[in-house]
């Protein structure tokens, strides 16, 4: 370390909070008894923001990013419309985030979720059990092999339905830079219907949510390809952090 | 013309919704083989140096009812204040601590525990120290973006009086929402309010 470098205390840039869904959006019913009222109470990171856990690779499980298979029974696979899923995660001034632990979880090819509370007539699957998880390259890449989940309705309004949609959750190097989000397929003719989609009022941000068809990386004969791109909060990383004179 | 600053932006959040379970914690809702165990399930070990500590609670909305399908997750460093993360450069943090934890709420009652150590004492980016407390995220159904709070402990009067985040909030009167109540020899609990009388501040951090 040269003689002028200080280790990175660097404050993550703020959060976008317009570019975010606000708490309290009434056509989503849950969020309304939900939602905070009072204003957040903005602060300054610390190192209790700047810090956060390290997942190693190693506690990585062969078939962990492969839904179409690591639920499966012996010889047998997931249902379904085979894809990929794959993308690289970004921090906001461009640069990969590498060792970052993604986890998602999904519907099956029905629409329907294997989990108590769910009540969806469509079928089970039984060699579909809808979670993955992966962590980054050195270069913030990313990805996933599954099933192209189905829509399913959900009582919200009389007659609401979710597009098709993964469950992303994301750790960056820092628990500020915390996520947990939802990517959505290119030509879904559900997603303008959809009241926790319109939870974001930018219309960038939502396009930003939808993975493009990816034909370059489409396996002949196998799966297509969707990419999909993540964006975590950036750092700052000027030398002079905001600290008292003299330290 | 300017040069561009070719800042890309923060992929919006989206709620983690009810099934939140299948991802990250799969094996408490059944789905069993796919991982060993759930991730944050346990951040100690025998070896893990601290005071043994249990933080139980739940997460209440606007109507007063605990939320059953929440997901809580907690950050804190070690007993001597130290980060388990790459970032730590203050020094080596106990190895035999993970500093996060994971807990889904109970599918009845709503409650939540976290059986850990009670943190040391942080540095403020000033230098300053901050009392000791432990980074809670939560996020469930309803909840469009995670919400990020503190819990401070009731016995550390003189530190949470000089706290510099304690400290800075105008309305004194919410301090209490970030402080645990003491339910027996080491044992804390912590209830987060999301709507009403007694809301928990929660940070933008």
């Amino acid at each position: 370390m040269k003689s002028n470098q200080k280790p990175n205390l660097g404050g993550y840039f703020p959060r976008d909070r317009v570019r975010h869904p606000d708490a309290y959006t009434p056509w989503y019913k849950t969020s309304v008894v939900r939602s905070p009222t009072k204003a957040l109470i903005s602060m300054n990171n610390t190192l209790s923001e700047i810090t956060g856990p390290v997942f190693g690779h190693s506690m990585l499980g062969d078939l962990d990013n492969d839904l179409m298979l690591n639920y499966a029974g012996a010889g047998e696979s997931a249902i379904g419309q085979r894809i990929i899923v794959h993308g690289r995660v970004l921090d906001e001034t461009g640069r990969g985030v590498p060792d970052c632990l993604i986890e998602v979880w999904q519907a099956n090819a029905g629409g329907r979720y294997r989990h108590a509370k769910e009540s969806y007539v469509a079928a089970l699957d039984p060699n579909f059990g809808g979670c993955g998880r992966c962590i980054t390259d050195e270069d913030g890449n990313y990805s996933f092999r599954t099933i192209k989940p189905g829509a399913y309705p959900w009582p919200n309004g009389p007659n609401d339905w979710r597009p098709a949609h993964i469950h992303f959750s994301l750790f960056g190097h820092a628990f500020a830079q915390r996520l947990i989000t939802q990517m959505y397929f290119e030509g879904d003719p559900m997603i303008p219907y959809c009241p926790i989609i319109r939870t974001i009022s930018d219309q960038d941000a939502v396009q930003d949510l939808i993975a493009p068809l990816d034909m370059a990386n489409t396996i002949p004969m196998d799966a297509r390809a969707y990419k999909f791109d993540i964006v975590l909060r950036g750092r700052r990383s000027t030398m002079f952090e905001n600290r008292m004179e003299g330290n | 013309m300017v040069q561009k600053l070719n800042l890309l932006k923060e992929s919006a959040s989206q709620t983690a919704g009810p099934y939140v379970h299948i991802g990250c914690v799969p094996n408490f809702c059944g789905i069993e083989g796919v991982y060993p165990e759930d991730l944050g399930a346990s951040m100690l070990s025998e070896k893990t140096q601290g005071e043994r500590i249990k933080i139980t609670g739940k997460v209440i909305d606007g109507t007063g009812t605990p939320l059953k399908d929440v997901m809580l997750e907690i950050w804190q460093a070690d007993h001597n204040g130290l980060y388990p993360a790459a970032n730590e450069h203050r020094g080596e943090a106990d190895p035999n601590f993970t500093g996060w934890g994971r807990c889904p709420g109970d599918y009845v009652s709503g409650e939540y525990t976290f059986n850990t150590i009670k943190p040391g004492i942080v540095p403020f980016f000033d230098g300053r120290p901050m009392a000791p407390h432990i980074t809670f995220w939560i996020v469930a159904r309803g909840i469009n973006v995670g919400l990020h709070t503190r819990m401070y402990f009731p016995e550390e009067e003189a530190a949470n009086a000089a706290d510099p985040i304690l400290t800075r909030l105008e309305h004194q009167v919410r301090v209490p929402t970030l402080i645990g109540k003491k339910t027996g020899e080491g044992e804390y609990s912590f209830d987060i309010v999301l709507q009403g009388e007694n809301e928990t501040v929660f940070f933008d951090i």
